[in-house]
């Protein structure tokens, strides 16, 4: 490839890459210190590098036990229970999307049928369209219906975040799979859907895994539909992270907390899925 | 693929359960388009259609022209930046240095924090008073800088954030395509002494151009549906300086309950999203083409 001659290009080269990292690991280290950092830590200049470190903030949004800077703030905020929220409507959001996205995904890269790729296409508007174009409509339909601030109302509207992500993505998978496999099983008198639950289905189970993991930080990254289409109830840690501005305006150390908490799961399942990320970011454009 | 000519069923039968949930969201599509030719709001109890009212109306106001260019301003600007630092990122990945290898894996950290999440952390980081941007800004003779509280200095605050978390995916899908170019034309150029420049400008950019492209589709289509970035910094303050299409919607309805213009702005916005998308998908074509 691009061959830069040895020596000091390359160190030029590390200096610049070094450079341009710091640029985007140093938010995420600093505001991870932040939030051990007692209030009077943070509300300093010039901004402390160095502090004895506390789990106030942590204990304040976990267990609502407020921080000493934010005595008088009247809103508590149940931390835990919008994580529960955010684990219940992403898990489940992925688990149906996978249910019905995994035959229409085969089927779309098996199957030669008159308007295939008009239906597949239409998938993929989903996740091109403004969310609010469907929430508007939504919100006032999920009033009538009674499905406004349920689970089972998030968990239907994030199938618009879910489902095409799974059936694009999984598609590729799916094509991957030599066909010859399937035809050698449909001459041993094996029929098509009993060799792809048996054969190819096993073949595509890393792709599942890692498609489903990308999924679901993404449903889990959601902000839009969960703060219009939930109330307290069922919203997800997204919504309720926001809430520390407009609660107290000094309640910096526990904003910190709860992004480091809202961030971690994600981050830790960001590293498992490295290997396939690419093709499911680009909902498989990129084949890697 | 043997099952192809026979007619069956069975294709339809495996997609109709997807089709099936996809249509609870694609009923309400239509809905969202007609209540923008009526004069829906949640302040009265009936409505009827009013034709292409809502959009002359809106074409003539002054806040669609506002959210028409916030949202390109941001989107525009944050893809170019992201464009060209992305692209410089994965050529410095590229390299096999011990510093490419250690960093490579940190690369989707940022792009993995929920947009919201992200901004609030930078919101943390540009308190005039107390943060840390504005430190480091104090190194370079400044103090006091306003981030987005100001008027001035909000687009840039949002722009800032859009590039710290999106840049990394442009530079993830060009590092990918840059690995998958094939090798011997690469070869053959430094058989003949090509300089380093002139490999990248005849043989690196050409054919990464698909890729290019396709991280554009992706990244323009994104923000011109900016909504998370900006209403997590200002919710679209200050004034109206970061209005874009769907925070300007979502106030319609949400303030003004407005439901019919609400749904204007965002017919008018789907419009434009796919027109472009079709424009550049078409090129993107052309592209691949020259090359095979």
């Amino acid at each position: 490839m691009v061959s830069i001659k040895r020596g000091k290009n390359d160190i030029l080269g590390d200096i610049l890459l070094g450079l341009i990292f710091l640029f985007f690991m140093f938010p995420i280290y600093w505001v991870f210190t932040m939030a051990f950092k007692s209030d009077s830590d943070i509300l300093i200049w010039p901004p402390k590098f160095i502090f004895s470190p506390t789990l106030a903030h942590f204990k304040a949004i976990l267990f609502n036990q407020l921080s000493e800077q934010s005595v008088g703030a009247t809103t508590t905020v149940n931390y835990l229970g919008y994580f529960k929220n955010s684990l219940i409507v992403s898990i489940s959001a992925v688990l149906i999307s996978l249910a019905v996205g995994i035959p229409a995904a085969y089927a779309f890269a098996r199957y030669n049928f008159k308007g295939r790729e008009n239906l597949f296409f239409n998938f993929l508007t989903f996740r091109f369209a403004p969310e609010m174009l469907v929430i508007i409509p939504i919100y006032l339909i999920y009033q009538r219906l009674g499905l406004y601030d349920t689970y089972t109302g998030l968990i239907w509207v994030y199938q618009l975040i879910t489902l095409p992500m799974i059936i694009w993505i999984l598609r590729g998978y799916f094509e991957d799979v030599s066909a010859d496999l399937e035809d050698a099983g449909l001459l041993d008198g094996y029929s098509r859907l009993n060799i792809a639950a048996r054969i190819v289905l096993p073949i595509v189970k890393p792709g599942i895994a890692a498609t489903s993991l990308l999924t679901f930080i993404y449903a889990w990254n959601n902000f839009i539909f969960g703060m219009i289409l939930g109330g307290t109830g069922v919203q997800p840690v997204t919504v309720a992270a926001l809430q520390f501005i407009s609660a107290d305006k000094l309640r910096f150390g526990d904003m910190a907390a709860a992004s480091i908490l809202a961030a971690l799961p994600i981050i830790i399942l960001a590293v498992y899925t490295q290997k396939y990320l690419i093709r499911g970011l680009s909902l498989g454009a990129v084949k890697q | 693929m043997s099952g192809g000519k026979r007619r069956n069923l069975t294709p339809y039968l495996l997609i109709l359960p997807a089709f099936i949930i996809t249509i609870g969201i694609l009923v309400p599509f239509a809905i969202s388009a007609y209540w923008s030719m009526t004069n829906y709001s949640l302040n009265r109890p009936d409505f009827h259609f009013t034709g292409l009212k809502n959009y002359i109306d809106m074409f003539k106001s002054r806040v669609f022209w506002n959210a028409t260019l916030v949202t390109f301003k941001y989107a525009i600007s944050a893809v170019t930046v992201e464009l060209g630092l992305g692209l410089v990122i994965a050529l410095l990945l590229n390299r096999e240095t011990l510093m490419s290898k250690i960093l490579r894996p940190l690369l989707i950290l940022p792009l993995m924090i929920a947009p919201v999440i992200g901004t609030l952390m930078w919101k943390l980081m540009m308190s005039p008073e107390f943060g840390v941007a504005n430190y480091v800004l104090s190194f370079f003779g400044q103090r006091n800088f306003p981030w987005a509280a100001s008027a001035k200095y909000a687009m840039f605050s949002v722009v800032l954030v859009d590039v710290w978390m999106f840049t990394p995916f442009i530079a993830l899908l060009l590092l990918a395509g840059l690995r998958s170019l094939p090798v011997p034309p690469f070869e053959a150029a430094k058989v003949d002494g090509a300089s380093n420049w002139f490999v990248f400008r005849n043989l690196t950019l050409p054919m990464l151009m698909p890729y290019i492209f396709i991280t554009i589709i992706f990244r323009l289509v994104d923000s011109l549906r900016a909504f998370d970035i900006p209403f997590a910094m200002t919710k679209g303050g200050p004034g109206d300086i970061l209005m874009t299409y769907q925070i300007t919607a979502f106030n319609e309805v949400f303030t003004f309950l407005n439901v019919s213009k609400g749904a204007a702005y965002m017919l008018v916005n789907w419009v434009l999203i796919y027109a472009i998308c079709f424009v550049l998908v078409g090129k993107l074509q052309k592209w691949r083409d020259r090359i095979n």
